[in-house]
């Protein structure tokens, strides 16, 4: 157990301890299992700083694109499929099974197999270097749909017979009744896109050309890049900083978050 | 479905409208796209292009490269499914039968879910990487010439490592929520019926597991056919000798970096048709779990 653990622990660790050292402790003695004094200069200067590796943007900008991407995501997740899911439950409409079908084929090809099609209709439509463009795309999946659609069948029935008697149109019913006792599930599939949203890699990579719509993640990326292909002094210590930095919101979210999260994983497979 | 539904037009189309719309938009049209893609040649100038039948199937199917990354994207993703099951397995069941402290312990076990493929992948090359790597240094002393950069082999390793490393969590979370969902009598009616914790295990508990296995057996596999892309591309990229790429990992190299769109296009559609057959299967059984 306690291997277990530590084999997830140290790595992070020692990338978090070698952040603190000068670049040339990391380049002469390797990696530090130990904290060094330069944690303050490291960690501004990632944040501040418009040098180094990452010339136009500093890393504060790209942890807001990440929130931005998350967020957007999350949100616009749930709303809509919700919306989705209250239809093909609640409804007695023609179409119902066949759109059922049609979003359920979206989980069989993933952006990554379609990528260079979906470019060219993003360039198509002027969305490339957009938070629009970032966003949109990847809420194309059925997942949360499903999340909702599993849930909405476990709602007792008597709950529309009264707000029928009631008088209560569809619009109402959703609003005032469905939303609220559905808060906690709509908390839990937040959460799971929420990180889902926050580590996507490859579509910002192909959407965003300008730095300033650039992610942490990518961000990394480049100083990996410029390290093992460039030609520059390597700063290792900014690259880890960078890394710590991009894991701490992500890994917050599921240690604080933790019921719901577990809760939206685990619910949404079902 | 609902016995009791509203009736209605119109309104069933307002709520669906905005997912249609958006998978209209950024799904249909594209995967069209790829399809068509996948029947024409384009010049090398991108000018013209010209219809050509099964052409871009014919070529990528007869082509060595193309076996070589099916066979690398099928042992890897077993590879990977069987350790990170098998761990988090051990793990989950480990856990479960703590009685202090459990929260922690689930804690320490699945905050590793946040860690985004592509960050394992970064902080596997410092490890991993020749100058500063404290892996590598570890392998190297114990007399295996490890060297990722060269030796298809060790890239493949490596990538075998991270890819489970990072899996672990994702299939703790659920054993564990599975174990916590086997109710305690029958727990302690087999603890009467069997002392043999070992024996206990395989034929009371892990049968009791296995729809929680096949999910997570099928999560896997798509996690090593999709989600690891970013872990390749931060790694070996391929590297070396093209030996390691995945299915996915090759689409994206042959339509974007290598401009053969056809031919990639074509790959897309192959590998569509397998996870159909996948998830056909998936639906199959869940059906049947359901009516018995």
């Amino acid at each position: 157990m306690i291997i277990a653990i530590l084999m997830f622990l140290v790595p992070v660790w020692v990338i978090f301890a070698s952040s603190t050292h000068t670049p040339e402790t990391i380049l002469n003695q390797g990696l530090q299992f130990l904290t060094g004094d330069n944690f303050l200069h490291t960690y501004s200067s990632i944040f501040f700083d418009h040098t180094g590796y990452t010339k136009n943007v500093t890393a504060a900008r790209m942890l807001l694109n990440s929130l931005i991407l998350a967020v957007g995501f999350a949100t616009g997740k749930v709303i809509i499929s919700s919306m989705a899911a209250y239809a093909i439950v609640y409804f007695r409409f023609k179409m119902a099974n066949f759109l059922f079908w049609i979003i359920f084929l979206t989980l069989l090809l993933p952006i990554q197999v379609r990528i260079v099609p979906s470019f060219e209709v993003l360039a198509h439509l002027n969305l490339l270097n957009s938070y629009t463009g970032l966003i949109v795309p990847l809420i194309a999946s059925a997942t949360g749909t499903f999340f909702f659609r599993q849930f909405y069948k476990s709602v007792p029935e008597e709950l529309l017979e009264a707000a029928k008697m009631d008088g209560a149109n569809s619009w109402q019913f959703f609003i005032d009744i469905l939303v609220p006792i559905s808060k906690t599930m709509m908390a839990a599939l937040f959460i799971v896109m929420f990180i889902v949203g926050w580590n996507q890699y490859l579509w910002p990579i192909m959407m965003t050309t300008k730095p300033e719509y650039n992610t942490i993640l990518l961000g990394i990326k480049e100083i990996y890049q410029s390290n093992f292909e460039g030609s520059y002094l390597p700063e290792f210590n900014r690259a880890f900083a960078m890394i710590i930095v991009a894991l701490i919101v992500p890994v917050s979210m599921v240690i604080i978050f933790q019921r719901w999260f577990i809760k939206g994983l685990v619910d949404s497979e079902k | 479905m609902k016995k009791v539904q509203f009736k209605s037009k119109y309104i069933p189309y307002l709520f669906v409208f905005p997912q249609m719309a958006i998978i209209l938009i950024f799904f249909i049209w594209p995967s069209a796209m790829a399809f068509y893609y996948s029947f024409v040649l384009e010049d090398a100038f991108g000018i013209s292009s010209r219809f050509v039948w099964f052409q871009n199937y014919q070529d990528t199917i007869f082509n060595n490269d193309y076996y070589s990354s099916i066979i690398f994207t099928f042992v890897f993703s077993a590879l990977v499914t069987l350790f990170s099951l098998s761990v988090g397995l051990l793990l989950a069941y480990k856990t479960n039968n703590i009685i202090k402290a459990k929260g922690l312990y689930r804690t320490l076990l699945m905050w590793p879910y946040a860690i985004a493929p592509a960050i394992a992948g970064l902080m596997a090359t410092f490890f991993f990487s020749e100058s500063h790597g404290a892996l590598y240094d570890f392998l190297n002393s114990l007399g295996w010439k490890f060297d990722p950069k060269s030796d298809p082999f060790d890239a493949q390793v490596m990538l075998v490592f991270v890819a489970s490393w990072k899996q672990i969590s994702v299939d703790f979370i659920f054993f564990l929520s599975g174990l916590q969902g086997i109710p305690k009598s029958i727990m302690e009616a087999s603890l009467i019926d069997c002392k043999s914790a070992v024996k206990r295990f395989w034929t009371i508990v892990f049968p009791l597991l296995a729809p929680t296995t096949f999910f997570l057996l099928i999560t896997n596999i798509t996690y090593s056919f999709f989600d690891t892309f970013g872990l390749i591309d931060t790694t070996t990229r391929g590297t070396p000798m093209g030996e390691t790429r995945t299915l996915a990992y090759k689409i994206y190299q042959d339509g974007f970096l290598g401009a053969d769109i056809g031919g990639s296009s074509a790959q897309s559609v192959i590998l569509l048709l397998f996870v159909l057959i996948i998830t056909i299967f998936q639906f199959k059984y869940l059906e049947k779990r359901i009516h018995y």
